[in-house]
Parts: C-alpha cells; structure tokens; sequence
C-alpha cells in the first residue's frame, strides 16, 4: 500500500482546513474506502478521520416546517432502530435494515453510506477497464457481465448503480444534505446529492472538494403509515439490490394524496419515480393504478443483456412494493 | 468378514463434539494461527493476461521496497528438486500434472503466480508484490466451456472415461413417455471460511516441518518429499483444526511448495495465506459441466432407456476427472443405459473435487430428468423411483450390501408432509406465495480402506488413541472417540483422548470421499478390539467389566499397554455393491411477481448404516443441505470470458447462503447397519449430504411455479424471463 497520512482532527475547522485539497480522502466508518484501498482502487495521500467530530444525534426541530435532523456520523444501525425514525420515517428504517449485514451497519455512518462508491466489478479489478476508476479507460461492463447494472440514465461511458439501500429512502422522503465548506454551509437536495454518470463517471455525486457533509434533514410527512421498502436480491442478505423499491404514500379514504416512489438497482443514483408520483396523486390506491404508475415509471429503461430481465422485474417490484405501501393484499 | 451381530450400539444422541469448547472459546488452533520465531510472509503477484509468456518481469521496486527478503521468478527461483523442469514441455504425460510454478515463462490461466514476495510482514510483501511489473506475449485464450464444447473428447486416463452401454440404450426414443433435457451446473468455487494456508520451516538442511491447511497430513507429506527429494520422515505436517475444506485442500498446490521452497531460500519459517480472490484461482473449483438426459419410460412409469450425457471443463495442462454420469448406471433398475463423458481443455486452473463431487453435479441432471418425467407421466415423482427401484445393481448385477431407499423415501415423504404436495405445478399458495415440494436422490459408493491406528491404555486412566487421520471439521475425533468408548465402556469419555493431524502418527487417508468414518473407524475398533483382549490377556480370565485400569496397569509395573493395529476392509466386498443413499425433500416458497426463491423446509434423510455419531452425524447433514441450497440457489463462479477472468471473486459477490436462507432442517437417519462394510456397521454420508439436494430444490421450485430452471443457480431472474 502507498504510504499515506492519518489525522484524526478534533474540531470541524480543523476538520475543514485539511480537506481542501483532492487527494484527500474523508474516513468515517471506513467499511467501504478501506476495502477500495486494499483493493487499489483508490490512493489517497491524507486520510481525514472525522470520528472524533460531534456530528451524531437525531433530533427533531419543531419550526416553521418540523424537520428531523440526523448526524452524518449515526451509525447505519442507530438510524435504523431510532424511536423517532420508526416512528415517523419507517421507510428509511426498512431501507437501512435491507442494507449490507448486522456487523457492517455497525460500522458504516450515514454519510459514509451516501458517499459509498458502485460496486461494479470492473470498478474493483483494477485490471480491468473502467471510466469510472480510470476516465477514458473505457466500460468493461457495458459489453461484459451486466447483470447488476443500470437500466435508467446511463450513458456511453458507465452503466453503473449506486448500492445503498439507505439513500433510494432519502431520496423518496426528500431529505436534503448539510453540508459545510470553509466558505460556510450550503443544503443539497438528496435527490440532486448523487448524479448521473454522463461524460464524468468519475464523479458519483455533486460534493465539492473541501465539503464536508453534517447532517442530513428530512422533513416531515404523512407517508408513516404506509410505507413499505422492497428489496429483491439473490439471498436474504448481504447481497445488493437487483431492484428495490421506496415507497411513501399519504392515503386518505381509499385516496393517494401522495405519492413518493424511488427505486435502487436502476441507476447511479437512487432513482425517484416522479412520472408514476404524479400520475398516483388523487387517484385510488388500486392495483390497476399501481400497474399503471409502474409501466409509467419504466418509461425509458435501457437494458444491456445480462440486465434484461430487471425491465420485468422492475415494473414487478414496483407494483409489489406499492401494494404492500397500501396494505393491499 | 463374518456378518458380526455382536456390535449393535443403540441409536443414542450420542456424545458431544470432543473439539465443541476449543472450537467456540477459540482454543482451537487454525493453521495460520502458528507463530514462530523469526517467521515471514509471502504474497504472490499475479498474471492478469490468461495465456502467453511473461517477456520480461520487473523486480526491483519489490527488492528494494522495505522488509522484502527475497523475490521468486521463474528467472531466480531456486530448483525443486523433485520437479525434473527440462522436460519437453511439448510432450506432457498423457493425463498431465500440476502445474509448477516460477519454472519459465508461460502464463497458463488468469492470476497464475508470477512471482513470490517474501517479507518481514504480511502487509509490506502486499505492498511489494505490487510493484512487479511484468510485459507478457499475449496469446488468444479460450475459458468458455460451453464454447469449447465442440473441442471436448473422452479423457485419456482416469478411472472415470470410457463411455459404457448396457442393452440398447437408445430405445428411450421409442418410449411411450420421453425427456430429452440438458442441464447445465456452472463453476462454483470453493469458498470455506479459512483459505489456503502453508507455514513452512526448514529445521535442519534436510528437515521441514509444515502447518498446513490439509485434507491428508500424510499426502502433504509425501508431496513434499517428492518434490525436494527427502526422505518422508524428514517432513513433519500437521493439521490440529481445519475451517472447512469440502475437497479444496485434497492436492497439494503448487502455491504450497512454493512456500516450502521459499522458506529454504531465506532460511526463516514462511508463511503463506492465500487471498480470498487468489483462492479462487489456486485451489480448484466444482467444473462448469453440461449435461443431456435423455430417457423413457412405458406408460405404466417403467424405464426403458436412458443415456446421460455430460462435458466438463478442464485445464490445459492436466486432466481433471470426477464420476459425473456414473450414478446413472446403477441408480435405476432399466434394463438400457448409456453414459458418455467428455472434458475440454481450457486455459483456466485445473479444478478439483468439492463435496459431492461429481455426483452432486451427474444427480442435478439425472434427479430433474426423473421429475421431468414423473410429471410427463402423471404419477407422483417417489412413486416412478419406487417403480424403477434397483433391487440388485443393474450394473454389474451384485446385491446391495445393504439398501433401505424405499424406508428412506417414506420417513422423509411422512416428516416434510409430501401429501400436502399438488401433482399439478403452481397449485398451491401460502400468504401470496407459491408453494412448492421437491425431492432428489443421493448416492455414494460406501467401501472401508486401510488404516493404522495406535490404541494405548495408560497409567494415569487415559485410553490414547493415534493416528494421523485430519478432521475436515466434520467431527472425526468425536466419532472416533464414540467407537472407542463403545468398546471401552469402563472409561469414561473424558479419559478417551483421540490425537490426529500429525504426519508422525501412523498413517491414515486423506478426508475425502466419505471414507472416513468407515476407514478410521474400522481401524480405531479393531484396535480398541485388540488392546481390550490384550488387557484380558494380562489379567486373566474372570475381569470384570470395568475393571480398574489403573490399578491393573500399577500391579504389573506397565506404564501402558498398546496395540498398533492395521486394518482395511474384507475380501468379502467384492461380492457385493455398496453405498450410501440419501433422499432430499425440499418446499420451497416463490414469489410471483419479483422470483425471489425462499427454502422454507428440508428434511434430508440418510441410508448410511450405523449411525456412529448422531450428534456430528447430524451436523454433516444439515451442513450438506445447506451446501446444497447454495449449489441450486446462489453458488456461481461467473468469469467474464474476454479477459478470463472472474468478476465475482470475493464473499460479497460470490454468495453463499447465509443464516436468513436457511430454514428449519431436520435430518432424519435409517440407521440400520451394514456390518459388511465394517464392524461399526457405518458407511459415510460427507457426499450424499449434498448429492440430490439442488434437484430436490429445482424439483420443488417447478413443483410451485410451473417453471423449470434447468440452468443452476436458480436465481430471481431465471424465474422472471
């Protein structure tokens, strides 16, 4: 392994002065960038470890619009069991316990899992092509083993997915992520956090050097009691998502008041339904509405061979997930 | 051998694993858990090309970087003596051999070693190991299997080629009902929690002793005294616990003199532990196998004729063979049968036997093929076997020493509720899912080899039992331990100390093919046997039944007493097939909108004789199922064939069942004896634990959907297109 430089900076300025440059890298529960170093896919020259900053704590502010704010630092497993977040946000809880395996939820923050990087294979195998690891290395992928890939907003230099569980429920409750620099703090919205891969697979998110993220805030909502998170997936767990599916739905009297969908497995990002959101708005919650929203929501899917059976699987999924969302059985 | 009636033990739960507490306080030492002295670390750096010459290797970052004692190419590696490099390479012997490493240039699979780091810590050789830099002549390669099918002809050695034809097997095509299928089982790798592990230190400059990860501490031996031309005794291996091996750790690798070979060069102990990605690589793998079934049966549900076909992959450089087709000879009682077995060369490590082996992979395709025709024919699937049951072997017409099938169909069609089971898939459903009942045949030639075992009572009360047998982790010392307290019931278990894993014992055979129990087993009562009657001897007659050891042992002024007995099987087998059955039963629930395939149920019943150690018996079983659930369900090695290499060579990716998967399992046991195949009336149950089990689980997935997945692993998407 290259040698490299370890800080564990107790304050956030200090935090902050010694992440401007690239090259740096930020570690939090290291159960993803420890792996990618190991791997040799990843070389940094200064390891940050940001443990010790008091960045954990769920809480919730009762102000103009009640949001509730969690730590960037929480542990994946704390979120999950929080009273708060079962409460109000059972949604994320499923999606956090869909995620990865007891041991790892023990160690991975919800920043860390936000910034975890695809989990393509030719991504890992650094003697492989890959645009994403190496730019204009070329996509191993595209021709080869696809059966974990993306069906919705590739382009021609990645058709990678983005592997949380956690982030499709964060995008389909409309968080939005704190995150602070040196020149002060700015908010992104969960869904505009990640990105799509287009001419720079490089970059999986919208962060810039220097930035730090805090908390992540998600407001309030009515989706609590029907909420559902499906995750289909080779075994029971510790196994990523062929397709999964975050559902919100605000029903009142047999009626969708709202409707919020996203899915995971799909894309480089989690990927929010907001055609199917639209058409659901105001319209019973039946099965042959559900059908409906799905095959509006698989408007646009591009499969690559081994993937092809996520365009069944996917308007499958959606359906399933939804009638579960509405206790229709 | 006589039939020997004097030896029937109860059917008890039998005693605790021996091991249990070290292996749960972690007290139970792992072979790369030895520390010595002044030890290093090699890593390898490998061939990321699949075929072709290594034109010219960079070492000297790797000799510079910090720590690094030496780097081994082929360009500096010391001679193994034993391995006569100079040989035309273009003339290999007929059936091959394992590949040697850092003997020259060629590049023969994906990851191939192409140099040895060895250093002062594990982590400084995995830095310097990637600094080597190497500059290849590429070559085109062929890894695909089903692409090199056409290359594939009948194996020129081994004892599983020759094609074999009974009556006229192609008389399956003028049946009333027919299948003609093919079945594919893909490379599933060995993937057990400890990887490959050799510690190597070279005590004298003719003298090496090994902690090794080995399925046969006397093969290592021998393997490694071949191989530096020492005499065997000069070789110490021992093996105290093994994390699972399932047949991964049968040969000795090449990576493994390599270490021994190293250790010599720097003069310090070396230790080497593979990386679980070079695991896939290194230590073999079930084979990518194709398969065709084609048979027929008369309307009333009687076999007429069946040919089993099948093409397996293997290396270029060496042969690999496994007894694939061969169950279909004997399995049923049809008066035609053809097998043909073929392999094609590819430019991959050779792969190896793992649990089942072949067999597991020839009863996915014959076991299906029966379902697919018991639901041609209408009638229920343990109905056609019991129809073309086999009461003497079809193929070379000798009684079974002993065969309790039908008993073994009942007992576990009664435990799984078979009668709940629709003829007409897709049928029946629980809670939105569709529910499916499956069942699959297994079956293992049963013999007993030789072994030696040492049988000591000593001074101090202890019945000391020795020989050099390993313990896989299935619980040989248990049982072992169980034979010997059967006889010495005067002793309490606790006072019974069975040692094993050490070259210097006398010798036993490698774990592997289902052997043990009845081998060492066999050994370690007819030991017991003779220390007991030695002892009479020495106290005269009128002893009673528990006598004083001890005391007896003071008297006569005999620190202890022994007997170094070996021991192998009757003349009296020849007359009569043997082997092991299982029945798998299987209900599955499927989901019918995203295929998500849940094991809901198994019950695994065992026709092996004797059961000797319930508890540990209990356990292979349960572990077999599980083993096989993952063959049907998740197990695939899968490469991307344009680089040869493999795209899922790790434990995230390359899944395995994990706790969520598996259900309730009961193993149920037939338990009667077989006192043919050796005193203890046991015969082994390590293969048939999981041969038949991913037919019974395709079988039970068909049974609930409608669908059948010919095409192991039966994943979520299979059930969708």
């Amino acid at each position: 392994m290259k040698q490299f430089q370890y800080i564990r900076p107790a304050t956030q300025q200090s935090v902050l002065d010694a992440i401007t440059k690239p090259g740096t890298k930020i570690l939090a529960g290291g159960s993803n960038l420890i792996d990618l170093m190991k791997r040799g896919v990843t070389s940094p020259d200064k390891l940050v470890d940001i443990q010790k900053l008091p960045l954990r704590g769920i809480s919730q502010n009762k102000g103009n619009v009640m949001t509730v704010s969690v730590g960037a630092l929480e542990l994946n497993s704390a979120v999950a069991e929080n009273k708060i977040i079962k409460e109000s946000f059972p949604l994320l809880s499923m999606a956090l316990n869909a995620g990865a395996s007891p041991q790892l939820r023990n160690m991975a923050t919800v920043g860390g899992n936000m910034m975890q990087r695809t989990r393509c294979t030719y991504f890992y195998d650094t003697a492989m092509p890959c645009n994403k690891r190496e730019p204009n290395s070329g996509c191993g992928a595209m021709e080869g083993i696809n059966r974990m890939h993306a069906i919705f907003g590739t382009s021609e230099k990645c058709i990678a997915v983005h592997p949380s569980d956690m982030c499709v429920a964060l995008a389909a409750l409309d968080a939005s992520v704190e995150v602070k620099s040196k020149k002060g703090t700015r908010y992104i919205p969960f869904t505009e956090f990640h990105r799509l891969p287009g001419e720079t697979p490089q970059l999986d998110n919208t962060l810039a050097t220097g930035e730090l993220i805090t908390r992540v805030i998600i407001p309030h909502n009515n989706f609590a009691k029907n909420s559902y998170y499906l995750k289909v997936r080779d075994r029971s767990s510790y196994a990523f998502a062929l397709i999964s599916v975050a559902v919100g739905l605000d029903i009142r009297g047999g009626n969708i008041n709202e409707a919020r969908l996203a899915m995971g497995g799909v894309a480089h990002k989690p990927w929010r339904l907001k055609a199917a959101e639209q058409f659901l708005k105001g319209k019973p919650a039946t099965v042959a509405n559900f059908e409906e929203a799905a095959s509006l929501a698989m408007q646009g899917a591009k499969s690559f061979g081994h993937n092809d059976f996520k365009l069944k699987m996917a308007p499958a999924s959606i359906i399933e997930a939804l009638s579960n969302a509405a206790k229709l059985s | 051998m006589k039939q020997q009636a004097q030896h029937t033990p109860p059917f008890t739960e039998g005693i605790n694993r021996v091991d249990g507490i070290m292996k749960v306080t972690g007290a139970a030492k792992y072979s790369a858990e030895y520390e010595l002295p002044g030890m290093t670390y090699a890593v390898f750096a490998i061939s990321n090309i699949t075929k072709g010459t290594i034109t010219s290797i960079d070492t000297k970052a790797a000799e510079r970087a910090p720590g690094v004692l030496a780097v081994l190419t082929h360009l500096n590696a010391p001679k193994v003596p034993g391995y006569e490099a100079g040989k035309d390479p273009s003339k290999p012997p007929t059936t091959g051999g394992p590949l040697k490493f850092f003997v020259d240039n060629s590049v023969k699979y994906n990851g191939q070693p192409i140099a040895m780091v060895v250093a002062d810590s594990f982590e400084r050789a995995t830095y310097a190991a990637s600094l080597i830099k190497a500059q290849y002549n590429k070559q085109q390669h062929e890894t695909d299997t089903e692409k090199n099918k056409f290359k594939a002809a009948a194996p020129k050695g081994g004892r599983n080629g020759g094609d074999y034809k009974r009556g006229t097997p192609d008389d399956w095509k003028a049946a009333a009902v027919k299948v003609e299928q093919e079945y594919v089982v893909p490379i599933n790798v060995h993937n057990p929690m400890e990887l490959s592990v050799t510690l190597a230190h070279w005590t004298a400059d003719d003298k090496v002793t090994v902690y090794a990860k080995t399925q046969g501490v006397k093969s290592t031996q021998n393997a490694i005294a071949q191989a530096f031309k020492l005499p065997v005794e000069n070789v110490q291996v021992t093996t105290k616990f093994v994390g699972g091996a399932f047949g991964n750790a049968l040969r000795t690798w090449p990576h493994e003199i390599a270490t021994v070979q190293a250790a010599k060069l720097v003069k310090r102990p070396v230790k080497t532990v593979l990386t679980r990605e070079l695991q896939f690589n290194t230590v073999g793998y079930r084979p990518y196998t194709w398969q065709k079934v084609s048979m027929g049966a008369s309307a009333d549900g009687k076999l007429t004729g069946i040919i089993h076909e099948a093409t397996a992959q293997t290396s270029s450089f060496e042969e690999f063979t496994e007894g694939t087709v061969n169950m279909t000879r004997f399995m049923y009682a049809c008066p035609s049968v053809g097998t043909v077995y073929k392999i094609t060369p590819l430019d991959v490590n050779t792969p190896t036997w793992m649990r089942g082996p072949g067999e597991a992979t020839g009863a996915f395709a014959l076991e299906s093929a029966m379902d697919e025709l018991a639901d041609k024919l209408g009638i229920d699937p343990i109905e056609l076997r019991i129809r073309n049951h086999a009461d003497t072997d079809p193929e070379n017409g000798k009684p079974f020493s002993s065969k309790n099938l039908k008993e073994a169909y009942e007992m576990g069609a009664d435990k799984i509720g078979w009668s709940k089971r629709k003829l007409k898939p897709g049928t029946l459903t629980e809670d939105g899912w569709l529910i499916g009942y499956g069942m699959g045949t297994g079956v293992f030639g049963a013999g007993r080899g030789r072994a030696t075992v040492k049988a000591a009572l000593l001074d101090n009360g202890t019945l000391l039992i020795q020989t050099s047998v390993t313990d896989i982790g299935v619980g040989t010392g248990t049982a072992m331990t169980q034979i010997a307290s059967e006889i010495f019931t005067g002793i309490p278990v606790k006072k019974i100390k069975f040692e094993l894993g050490d070259s210097s014992l006398p010798p036993s055979p490698t774990q592997g093919g289902s052997t043990i129990t009845s081998t060492v087993g066999g050994a370690v009562h007819d030991a017991c046997t003779q220390l007991k009657e030695k002892f009479q001897q020495l106290i005269g007659n009128g002893g009673t039944d528990k006598p004083d050891y001890v005391k007896v042992l003071k008297e006569k002024n005999l620190p202890q007493l022994e007997v170094t007995v070996t021991s192998s099987g009757s003349t009296e087998m020849r007359n009569f097939s043997s082997y092991s059955y299982s029945v798998h039963f299987v209900k599955v629930k499927v989901h019918p909108k995203t295929g998500v395939v849940r094991v809901d149920n198994v019950v695994s019943v065992a026709d092996s004789g004797h059961i000797v150690s319930p508890k540990t018996a209990r356990s292979q079983i349960i572990g077999g199922a599980i083993g096989g659930i993952g063959m049907a369900l998740m197990e695939e090695g899968i490469m991307d064939h344009r680089y040869g290499r493999y795209v899922n060579n790790n434990y995230a990716d390359y899944h395995v069942p994990i706790s969520a998967d598996i259900p309730q399992i009961d193993a149920l046991f037939v338990n009667k004896p077989d006192y043919r195949v050796n005193p203890m009336g046991a015969k082994g149950m390590g293969e048939i634990a999981l041969i038949g089990m991913s037919a019974a689980v395709a079988n039970a997935v068909y049974n609930a959907t409608g669908k059948r997945i010919r095409e192991l692993p039966i994943t979520p998407d299979k059930l969708l297109s």
